[in-house]
């Protein structure tokens, strides 16, 4: 029966896939991390003022033009496919063989740097212009003014949007067995072509990924929630207390 | 008297649109001056090219000599010798009352933090906001909102204070609360140039008065002459609308 094997599998093969989750974890999570970074640079270099005139204009035109490339390029073709380009491009131009591991940690990483790019420049979008003006009037230079002002109101805003990213990725992480990167998924083919209990193998693995992602979700509403802070703040010195509910009590208690 | 601004040949296209055309003005030190003109004459766009939100066509903006329209004037430099207090308030929404002012002091001006607490704690004390300072600005009314952004302008210490009217976005009763504290700032000898479309207070609180209508200063003067027994035509008509509405 199917369960009994599955259970048998699990037995047996548990450290491999343990270990397969593991990988999947750290590269998706470390190439979200790349990525986020990737992203709020492109981001930020891509709403820059541009400069009126001078070599400043050209040279911010240029770095904008390759970004767009990138960004283009990387949301126009398929992971599995980068993943061989990479992996065997870097073979072939500096003859040497990259860690299939650090190979995945790459592409996953400037993949989602592509999307996270253009999620970061909606989330500054939608941060409100007078924020970056009143930001600008009292001095601050653009960098500053991101820093300070804009960025953490866009990290805010786009939190939502990189955990999906985040969980995208570890599903898409599987692709990196074509590298032979030794995430769940690759395990679970070795493990499969060793019972040939392709089914059971892989459900295993199913159910091991959406523990992994529900996980995950669970934990980035937690953290959302807690970063939209308190509702309430506390009024300082007594001159301007605001009764709450509780001190009407306490002194109708007090009256009677 | 010493001029702290001055403005020559002004002139602000948006496009083929022509919105500010030959300013000439001046503010002088310690002075209190308020434009007044109806809606789409240029008074924000004038108020935003003095600190460089908008860029000027053409002209010169000579601020303590020097024009800052200059290619090689560090315009951050500059912007942080004006305060700006916007229509809509504009407070950081990721800090809190006390870090609103100290943000600024501390990144610009690179002041200590216990200096930039000391300082921003002082001014909000002056706008009456001392005891909200860990609310963040989505707790505060629109007339609590104003007086912690006219304290984050004072924080900086600058020569002059800008306001784009400042209790246009507020409701009727916390007008009075905002109007209070600018009129207190003027009596301290703070170098003021307002926007606003309150005639009772710019009438109180006004050395001077500047009228602008389609993007040109028709007239300018003390309050007295202005409100009373202004020279042109479009000045009283102006008027005669804006009284009878309030
Ligand atoms: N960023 C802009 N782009 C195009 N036109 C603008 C812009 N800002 C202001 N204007 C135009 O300039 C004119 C003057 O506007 P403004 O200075 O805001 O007037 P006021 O403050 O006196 O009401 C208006 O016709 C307005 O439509
Ligand atoms: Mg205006």
């Amino acid at each position: 029966m199917s369960l009994d094997w599955m259970i048998q599998i699990i037995q047996s093969n548990w450290p491999m896939f343990l270990r397969g989750a593991g990988w999947t974890l750290v590269i998706a999570l470390t190439g979200t991390i790349i990525g986020s970074l990737i992203g709020l640079l492109a981001g930020v270099v891509r709403t820059i003022p541009a400069p009126e005139k001078g070599i400043k204009k050209n040279l911010l035109k240029l770095i904008n033009a390759i970004l767009t490339i990138y960004i283009e390029f990387f949301r126009g073709t398929p992971m599995i496919v980068q993943a061989m380009v990479i992996f065997y491009g870097s073979a072939l131009a500096f003859n040497f063989h990259m860690n299939p591991i650090i190979a995945g940690i790459v592409v996953v990483g400037i993949n989602t740097g592509a999307y996270m790019a253009e999620i970061v420049r909606g989330g500054i979008i939608s941060v409100d212009k007078g924020q970056y003006e009143a930001a600008q009037a009292i001095g601050m230079n653009h960098v500053q003014t991101m820093i300070h002002v804009v960025m953490p109101q866009v990290i805010r805003n786009i939190l939502p949007a990189t955990g999906n990213q985040f969980i995208i990725n570890i599903k898409d992480t599987a692709v990196l067995s074509v590298i032979s990167v030794t995430e769940l998924f690759f395990q679970t083919k070795t493990v499969a072509g060793n019972n040939f209990r392709y089914f059971e193998s892989f459900f295993v693995a199913c159910i091991i990924y959406f523990i992994m992602t529900f996980a995950i979700t669970l934990i980035l509403r937690y953290f959302e929630r807690k970063l939209e802070g308190p509702d309430n703040y506390t009024v300082i010195g007594n001159n301007l207390h605001v009764e709450t509910a509780e001190d009407m009590k306490k002194k109708a208690n007090k009256g009677m | 008297m010493e001029t702290i601004i001055e403005i020559q040949r002004l002139s602000k296209s948006f496009g083929s649109h022509e919105v500010l055309k030959d300013i000439h003005f001046s503010v002088e030190k310690g002075e209190v001056v308020t434009i007044i003109g109806s809606s789409g004459s240029g008074k924000s766009t004038l108020l935003r090219c003095v600190n460089l939100l908008e860029k000027p066509s053409g002209g010169q903006i000579i601020y303590n000599g020097e024009n800052i329209l200059d290619d090689r004037h560090d315009i951050h430099q500059y912007r942080r010798k004006l305060g700006m207090v916007f229509q809509q308030f504009n407070l950081f929404n990721n800090h809190d009352v006390l870090n609103n002012c100290m943000v600024g002091q501390i990144k610009v001006l690179k002041r200590s933090k216990e200096e930039a607490e000391q300082i921003a704690r002082k001014y909000l004390r002056v706008v009456g906001m001392e005891n909200y300072i860990n609310a963040k600005p989505r707790h505060l009314s629109g007339g609590q909102k104003q007086r912690v952004a006219i304290a984050r302008a004072l924080s900086m210490e600058p020569d002059v204070m800008l306001f784009d009217e400042p209790t246009s976005a507020l409701d009727p009763e916390m007008v009075g609360e905002v109007l209070k504290i600018m009129k207190e700032l003027a009596g301290t000898g703070l170098t003021m140039l307002i926007v606003t479309h309150e005639m009772e207070f710019a009438r109180e609180v006004s050395d001077r008065v500047v009228f602008m209508d389609k993007g040109v200063i028709a007239e300018e003067g003390p309050p007295e002459k202005i409100f009373n027994n202004p020279d042109q035509e479009r000045t009283r008509e102006f008027l005669k609308r804006t009284l009878k509405t309030v």
